[in-house]
């Protein structure tokens, strides 16, 4: 259970020494009892309070990074139920699942389409983030082979391995432990040999059992072995249970401090139903999962999960931004209409889908405003007429236009004299108030 | 240490809400966060309705225009369509052509539009303006008239409007749909100002505004979040209305939805990619709340009735 500052203040020194670079001790217990700096930054805490203190300052659910380099999954870690009550932090892993009875070109098949399934949305880089190798054959001879030939092909993808034999197991881990992969996994026969396996090799373990009492019994008999980083799963697989599941050991973790339930979860979401397994994903996302498991990625399917990703992970006090830069939208010409806006990505995405949806090519020029929207930014002094001139005559944009004439917002026609008073030889319109009238308001300019 | 379940009790409970009249369809009703029925009975399931429109889907993305090809060209033949064809549980008629900046039909022709329909049909019927604050309060009189005794949906009801449209619901009976952008309390608000006038907050239905997967679906998703735990947790009875998800008429005016395999090809089928928009959409607005989902394609609606399968 997490401790309150005033309790962390009563078992550090006192001395307010500020060798931890706060004021006093009690300043320190604050931070720490919000997890907001680690206990290391004092020197001369006492071993008993440091055992006491780290226990409890540890995150109620622990973090456990599977694969290495660039690449590196991280999870856990979470602290709230809600996303709008903090950020959830660690955005969840989508792997897919090759079975090693797969024919070897299927096998290479679906490597490729991980490799190449990277995309860029709004600066981020977003991907298919693992795959998981399963010994469906019960073979391991076949698992060995599969995993040497995924992890000859992509040696960078971190890897998940699921076999419930752990000669299997060590076999095929060998091949690619340096990529640091998941073993999964641990159950209620196997997990002596399966701990012993994780711990040789320095890997985390999946652990999964039936139900959530089994499941929490089963994490601190693998701890009382040795293992300490693990990836949970409750044998929930309909939705019903992943929801029911996934909402328990998030608030057994975070409310009750619950620590054997304090790992990431994997979610299995495959089903025949392409369309099926996207909603069941999108489950897993909303709902908590750390590792979501699909059968294929298709790459109309990836592009709806990673948005939907994007999106549930994002901060919710910090506005997503996209870069400032003037945007083509269709493939405008010198006389094109030249427009501005600010750069809270919401207020791009709506403004640029309306010119879009007008058929009008235009140029878009998007200025960093902190990503706050149009009348926000206005008032925060970050949309004024002497910035705007500024990023105008910055961007050279005149010379593509063959008149310089710049739209401007409705919420802003304050500006429009400043403007022109600051860009000599520039005529500044007016433009609609909301993005939904840009349509009928560049048509009528034709 | 014997594992008990960390299940929660909440004080309040969401309204249960019927519409419709031959055929009626109840949504609302749990005292539990969605799909929560390990805490709680869910005592029905989310409504999924389907959107017609009062004039030709000619702005709708080939994809979704597709599958109602051979009926669309008269919302009448198009309602029907829906409900014998595709066994639609409500239909949602959105008077889109009334908008000024449109085809600009007058509150007569909506309300007639609205009688046709209404006179083809026994499912529930959920009529929607044009979402032009100024003249839905024109046309929405008239379709509530127009749509008296039959136990309607009427939206939506803004801040700027909801005066006119309020008198309209209460005299003629009907459900109401209150919309605010975005904000919790500004749709407490609207809830209040709305009940002040003396609407039944039993017949209010919330919509905090829908946004499209990747245009703003963290913000709808956290503000009907919000809602439902005021109305659980703090038992607070203006929250405690169903929440509606207006999920077609923001997915298929997104990029995603429309762009060719052969322009965007790192965005695979287009096809699949739209109608996955929608059921994704639709099914997180569902996790954090709505209730009631208004929706397009075929496909997508059968995709999300799937989902609530399992989750029920």
């Amino acid at each position: 259970m997490a401790l309150s500052g005033v309790e962390i203040f009563k078992l550090l020194p006192k001395t307010n020494c500020k060798k931890c670079g706060h004021p006093t001790c009690l300043a320190f217990a604050m931070k720490l009892a919000q997890r907001q700096v680690s206990l290391d930054l004092c020197p001369d805490v006492s071993e008993e309070a440091r055992q006491k203190l780290g226990e409890a300052s540890a995150p109620p659910i622990r973090p456990v990074t599977i694969g290495s380099g660039d690449r590196t999954i991280k999870m856990g870690e979470e602290t709230v139920l809600f996303r709008h009550e903090k950020r959830f932090i660690n955005p969840c892993a989508f792997a897919v699942e090759i079975k090693d009875t797969l024919p070897e070109g299927e096998v290479s098949r679906v490597v490729q389409e991980v490799l190449g399934s990277e995309i860029d949305r709004v600066g981020q880089r977003l991907r298919i983030d693992a795959i998981l190798i399963n010994n469906t054959s019960g073979d391991g001879k076949r698992l060995e082979d599969t995993v040497s030939a995924v992890y000859g092909m992509a040696p960078q993808v971190p890897l998940i391995i699921a076999t419930n034999n752990p000669t299997s197991a060590e076999a095929a881990l060998n091949i690619a432990k340096d990529g640091k992969p998941l073993l999964y996994g641990a159950n209620e026969t196997n997990f002596e040999a399966m701990a012993k396996v994780a711990k040789e090799l320095q890997i985390p373990l999946g652990v999964s059992a039936n139900g959530l009492e089994a499941l929490s019994a089963l994490t601190e008999k693998l701890k009382a072995a040795g293992v300490q980083d693990m990836v949970i799963d409750s044998g929930a697989r309909t939705a019903k249970e992943i929801l029911r599941d996934n909402t328990c050991i998030r608030r057994a973790a975070i409310k009750k401090g619950l620590k054997p339930l304090g790992y990431p979860i994997i979610t299995f979401a495959q089903r025949e139903d392409a369309m099926l397994e996207t909603l069941i994903a999108t489950l897993a996302v909303a709902k908590y999962s750390s590792i979501v498991v699909l059968s294929s990625v298709e790459k109309w399917k990836s592009l709806v999960l990673f948005t939907l990703r994007q999106n549930i992970y994002t901060d919710p006090q910090v506005p997503m931004q996209v870069e400032q830069k003037i945007y083509k939208i269709g493939e405008p010409g010198a006389d094109s209409p030249f427009m501005i806006t600010t750069n809270f990505s919401l207020t791009y995405f709506i403004v640029s889908g309306e010119i879009e949806n007008s058929k009008v090519p235009a140029r878009l020029a998007v200025m960093d405003s902190e990503g706050l929207s149009v009348l926000t930014a206005w008032a925060a002094g970050k949309f004024t007429a002497s910035k705007i001139a500024a990023f105008i005559q910055e961007s050279g944009i005149e010379k593509e236009l063959s008149k310089k004439e710049l739209i401007l917002p409705g919420y802003v026609a304050i500006l429009s004299g400043a403007i022109e008073d600051k860009l000599p030889g520039w005529k500044i319109t007016v433009g609609p108030r909301e993005a939904n009238q840009i349509p009928a308001f560049l048509k009528g300019r034709n | 240490m014997a594992f008990t379940l960390p299940t929660e009790t909440y004080a309040g409970k969401v309204y249960e809400v019927t519409i419709g009249t031959d055929n009626p369809v109840t949504f609302g009703g749990e005292g539990v966060l969605p799909f929560h029925s390990f805490e709680g009975p869910i005592p029905h399931r989310p409504v999924i309705a389907y959107e017609i429109q009062d004039v030709p889907p000619d702005d709708w993305p080939e994809t979704v225009r597709r599958p109602f090809e051979s009926c669309s060209g008269d919302p009448v033949s198009w309602a029907k369509y829906c409900q014998d064809e595709l066994k639609a549980q409500a239909i949602a008629l959105r008077l889109i052509g009334t908008h000024p900046d449109r085809e600009n039909r007058t509150p007569e022709e909506a309300a007639k539009t609205v009688s046709d329909v209404l006179g083809a049909i026994n499912v529930p019927l959920i009529i929607l303006g044009s979402n032009n604050p100024e003249k839905d309060s024109q046309v929405l009189v008239a379709a509530s008239e127009a749509a008296k005794g039959r136990n309607c949906v009427i939206g939506k009801a803004q801040e700027s409007n909801h005066k006119t449209i309020v008198a309209a619901a209460m005299a003629n009976n009907h459900k109401l749909i209150a919309m605010s952008e975005l904000d919790i309390n500004l749709s407490k608000q609207l809830n209040i100002l709305i009940t002040q006038m003396g609407f039944d907050k039993e017949r209010l239905i919330t919509d905090p505004m829908c946004s499209a997967l990747g245009y703003g679906i963290e913000y709808s998703y956290s503000v009907m979040e919000r809602i439902r735990l005021a109305a659980l947790t703090q038992n607070d009875a203006i929250m405690q209305p169903p929440m509606v998800g207006d999920i077609g008429f923001y997915v298929w005016k997104v990029k995603e939805a429309q762009a060719s395999e052969s322009d965007l090809p790192q965005w695979g089928s287009l096809e699949q990619r739209a109608i996955a928009w929608e059921a994704t959409t639709a099914a997180a607005l569902m996790l954090s709340g709505a209730e009631l989902l208004i929706m397009r394609h075929p496909e997508a609606v059968k995709a999300l009735n799937r989902f609530i399968d399992e989750l029920i």
